[in-house]
């Protein structure tokens, strides 16, 4: 018997070993797999930082001393506007003078165009944020050999100018205010409209309907759509908000002058069927995590059903469906494909003045950039990402923060 | 005082309540009397709650659920095509098993049923009023706008008790209003019962024969027969269906020989 | 005593509610309108795509099985965009599929609650970050890096693997999330039932927690697929524009989405031979989508049965 069990027992040993030993390393590389894709995401915002940094060899076409010798910001408007008058060609100022009037310029912008159209800075040659830290010595070295009329400067490719700054085709000069209002305005119509339609499918749902047939065919109806690529949804909007609808779209119903219904009226639109099923799953999960109690309660008193969900169920639920409504805008922020087939136009300048403008957005435009081979298009390419991945980072930590706050309230 | 032979409030015929097909109550006949307490007990599952749920039509919200028969409330069939039933929950009102205040104030908890129904008089004194009533008054008229489930189990119920009175109901149904409840909490809501029942028709479905025989004026045994219905089985004053049960069944329960 | 029978009988009959009804109506429309966009969607697609197999030349079989597209030329064969979707497709699968997989393992049966408080989160970061910045990564980093280490001549500037690896980044925390779901669902009692039997975690994580979950994981699966196949930014900037029909990851070859993308972005006219290719494709994408996502929920759904 006892000799036996020490067989089984020296067997057993040597195999638990080994089946220890294939336990932690599967372990490992299970552990792997989970911080692969926290690697790629670490890696993808350094070259991301990487290339929104860097020196920058600058030369300008007209030296600012040579037009005043006080600094440019420190003029006032009437000596801006004389020093443009001298320096550009009398065709070329009446075409400024078309598209943006001097006189309703502020001075700020007065300094900007001054610099766009007379100093014409350019470029020469841009250098990511690693070599401009490592080889420093080498650029310098490289800018007084070739461009000796030149200088190195250190470029922070994000700043509040690029901000503020209208779109332009140079790379240099161009900033993403007019991408970021019309990102704005599509984001704000867009909810001004989902919100308000899925919160009434969500209570329908969860509040009115029996099982019958109809609220089941709408809820495989919102199941499916949810899993649609947005794509899709791009050509739903071309084929009906932009050319079906385009009487309405396009604003030529209420006199104005276009033609095409490429327009943010089209885009926020598109977006909103594109949410809508986003925002009606999560606040039916709202709506349903509200306790039967509380809807017990009310109705005990004598409510209708209408009173019970306006007064109790819905502000209970509140907190959750706003949290899932800022997840839902977030992902509207960060879509392209739709938009593209909406009609969203690169080659914009002018900041969208309403719902019947034509419009670009945020990542349109890094999508324009990063497809361009040019050096310095990467380097507005990333600041542009850093722009987008801020404004999402503090989205999400708002509907986090909010719904720890709610959740911490509800348990008193 | 003169010893007025008390209307009946409402009149149980021939009551049925079904679950889709499946007979929950069979063929129950009742009569509660005005001003009085009246306690429903028997064994689990045999059906009280729902039948107390029948008359303000609570079961209303559960789908499949139906009746044969009649509740007849001032002689009207509560159930009848054009009675509408949320007057029937305003006027019969209830208090739940776990107590359920509206996370709002005190003070809101109350105001906010009265003003749903048209009430345009002075909400403080409505509230002090039944506050007072609600023997909770003294507890809490310095805080009344501190949040509702701040407050301790016993005081929460007497909070919903006080939320019910605000409509101004003729009855009050109690669904095991102490069973979340320390004993000594209990008590206080017995006495409370007991000075309601002057102003108010009270029934009240409880686990518990002890508080039974002390707080009701009326009782009614339930138990399940053999198709696993409810069925009331007696009903009669508490003091004789505690002291001289006429029907075996009562008896066995009653003396804990099951149940 | 006083009948109190006829005001008490007014006090309860029903009040015709007019507001209520209205308003229970306009919910209703709310409701309503998610079918209305299928219809739409379904209406649409199905239109444009009417018209473009009426053109003269076109024919379901060979727009099925045509190995050129060249609109300019009239050739719409529809191969070399399926089969670059079905390599970027393949090779974002051969990234998410195992890691998902193995991330969701490791979270459910390994990780103590304060890694996976940490780790959880991190991972839905990525699933957060916008597709075009994807796109970005894989243009900028992914290819470079391929092209060093492969060699700038095998591996050309736009290629479907730089892609499709990149695209298996984006997917990976959504097979991950299904996945752990999954895991999650089978009960405790199971694992307990291993361990009590001597098992090492491995063990029973792969041999008795896995084979259970099994249904739910490969409903994940086919969600990750049916995702892969929709996606487009991420293909239009690094896997190549023009069409080429290539069994070559290393090439740059157009996918179905890529194409649309392009198409649309540029000037086109309606109702002209490319405008209406793009619906014809686009109801192709949308059918294929939806037949994974049904496959996939009728799998999970019977997942669900046997667990809850």
């Amino acid at each position: 018997m006892n000799k036996n069990n020490s067989v089984f027992e020296s067997r057993a040993q040597g195999n638990l070993n080994k089946r220890h030993r294939v336990s932690k390393i599967w372990r490992s590389s299970f552990f792997l797999s989970t911080t692969i894709g926290i690697f790629s995401l670490v890696i993808l915002l350094f070259s991301i930082i990487n290339q929104a940094f860097g020196y920058v060899i600058v030369e300008n076409k007209v030296d600012p001393a040579s037009l005043s010798s006080m600094p440019l910001q420190s003029l006032e408007r009437e000596e801006l506007i004389s020093i443009l008058q001298e320096n550009v060609s009398k065709n070329r100022f009446k075409t400024i003078q078309r598209d943006n009037p001097v006189e309703e310029l502020k001075r700020s912008e007065l300094v900007g165009l001054v610099t766009s159209e007379i100093i014409k800075p350019t470029t020469l040659k841009s250098y990511f944020l690693i070599p401009s830290l490592t080889n420093k010595a080498e650029i310098i070295r490289t800018q007084q050999d070739e461009f000796p009329n030149a200088v190195v400067q250190f470029r922070s490719w994000i700043s509040p100018s690029f901000l503020t700054d209208p779109l332009s085709t140079n790379p240099d000069t161009t900033g993403i205010r007019t991408a970021l209002l019309g990102s704005l305005w599509i984001i704000v119509v867009t909810v001004l409209i989902a919100f308000p339609i899925g919160i009434g499918a969500a209570i329908y749902l969860e509040e009115y309907s029996s099982n019958n047939w109809l609220s089941r065919i709408i809820k495989t109806n919102i199941d499916n759509l949810a899993g649609i690529p947005s794509i899709v949804y791009g050509l739903l909007g071309l084929a009906i908000f932009v050319r079906g609808l385009n009487l309405i779209t396009s604003g030529v119903f209420i006199g104005i002058d276009q033609s095409n219904g490429r327009t943010i009226l089209s885009a926020a639109l598109t977006m909103s069927l594109l949410i809508l099923p986003l925002i009606i799953i999560n606040a039916q999960e709202a709506i349903r995590a509200v306790p039967s109690s509380l809807r017990q309660a009310s109705y005990g008193l004598g409510a209708t059903r209408l009173q019970t969900i306006w007064h109790h169920v819905l502000p209970a639920a509140m907190p959750g469906i706003l949290t899932g409504t800022i997840l839902a805008v977030s992902r509207a922020i960060g879509e392209t494909a739709p938009l593209i087939l909406v009609g969203a136009s690169s080659f914009i300048n002018k900041d969208p003045s309403g719902l019947f403008s034509n419009f670009t957005v945020l990542p349109i435009q890094i999508y324009n950039w990063t497809t361009r081979p040019q050096a310095e298009f990467r380097n507005v390419a990333a600041a542009s990402i850093l722009v987008l991945l801020i404004v999402l980072l503090t989205l999400n930590t708002a509907a986090i923060l909010l719904r720890n706050h709610f959740s911490k309230n509800k348990a008193a | 005082m003169t010893e007025n032979k008390n209307q009946p409030i409402i009149i149980v015929k021939d009551l049925s309540i079904f679950y889709k097909t499946f007979r929950a109550v069979k063929n129950v006949d009742l009569e509660i009397f005005e001003n009085k307490i009246t306690a429903i007990i028997g064994p689990s599952g045999c059906g009280k709650s729902t039948v107390l749920r029948s008359f303000n039509r609570m079961n209303d919200f559960i789908p499949g659920a139906s009746i044969q028969g009649n509740i007849l409330f001032h002689d009207k069939n509560i159930y009848d095509e054009d009675v509408d039933p949320v007057q029937v929950r305003r006027m019969i009102g209830m208090v739940f098993q776990k107590p359920n205040p509206f996370p709002k104030s005190i003070y809101e908890n109350i105001a906010w049923g009265a003003k749903m129904n048209g009430f345009s008089g002075n909400m403080d004194d409505l509230v002090e009023k039944t506050l007072q009533d609600a023997a909770l008054w003294d507890e809490v008229k310095d805080e009344l706008n501190k949040n509702a489930l701040s407050l301790s189990g016993g005081q929460q119920q007497r909070l919903c008790i006080a939320r019910a009175l605000a409509v101004k109901p003729e009855i009050i149904l109690m669904d095991e209003p102490c069973s979340a409840l320390d004993p000594i909490a209990t008590l206080k809501i017995e006495d409370l019962m007991r000075e309601l029942s002057h102003n108010y028709s009270i029934i009240i479905v409880t686990h518990n024969m002890q508080q039974a025989a002390r707080a009701s004026d009326m009782t009614a045994f339930f138990t399940m027969d053999e198709d696993r219905a409810g069925v009331m089985v007696e009903y009669g004053l508490t003091t004789q269906i505690f002291t001289n049960p006429k029907n075996k069944q009562t008896e066995d329960y009653i003396t804990g020989r099951f149940g | 005593m006083q009948i109190a029978q006829n005001p008490l009988v007014n006090k309860l009959r029903k009040k015709p509610r007019i507001g209520d009804n209205l308003i229970q109506a306009v919910l209703l429309i709310c409701g309503i309108i998610s079918v209305l966009t299928t219809i739409g969607i379904v209406f649409e697609l199905g239109k444009e795509s009417l018209l473009f197999f009426k053109m003269p030349g076109v024919t379901l079989k060979g727009f099925l099985t045509g190995t050129s597209w060249q609109p300019a030329i009239g050739e719409f064969g529809i191969l070399p965009l399926l089969t670059s979707t079905l390599i970027t497709t393949f090779f974002a699968m051969l990234i998410a599929l195992p890691l998902g997989l193995g991330a969701a393992i490791f979270l459910s049966e390994y990780a103590s609650p304060k890694a996976r408080k940490t780790l959880k989160p991190a991972l839905e970061v990525l699933a957060g970050i916008p597709t075009v910045v994807y796109g970005y990564f894989a243009l900028t980093v992914m290819t470079p890096f391929l092209r060093a280490l492969f060699g700038s001549d095998t591996v050309q500037i736009y290629n479907m693997l730089s892609a499709g690896l990149v695209m298996g980044i984006m997917i990976l925390p959504l097979v991950s999330s299904m996945s752990e779901d999954a895991l999650h669902a089978v009960p405790r009692s199971l694992r307990e039932a291993a361990f009590g039997l001597g098992a090492t975690r491995f063990e029973t994580a792969v041999k008795v927690v896995v084979p259970a979950a099994l249904s739910g994981i490969i409903a994940a699966f086919i969600i990750g697929i049916s995702r892969a196949v929709g996606e487009t930014m991420i293909v239009a900037i690094a896997a190549g524009s023009g069409s080429a029909f290539t069994f070559n990851p290393l090439n740059a070859a157009e996918t179905m989405t890529g194409y649309i993308a392009r198409i649309s972005g540029g000037d086109v006219a309606y109702d002209t031979p490319e405008y209406n290719s793009i619906f014809a494709i686009g109801m192709f994408l949308f059918l294929t989508t939806l037949a994974l996502n049904l496959v996939s929920r009728r799998i999970a759904a019977r997942f669900r049965e046997v667990y809850e």
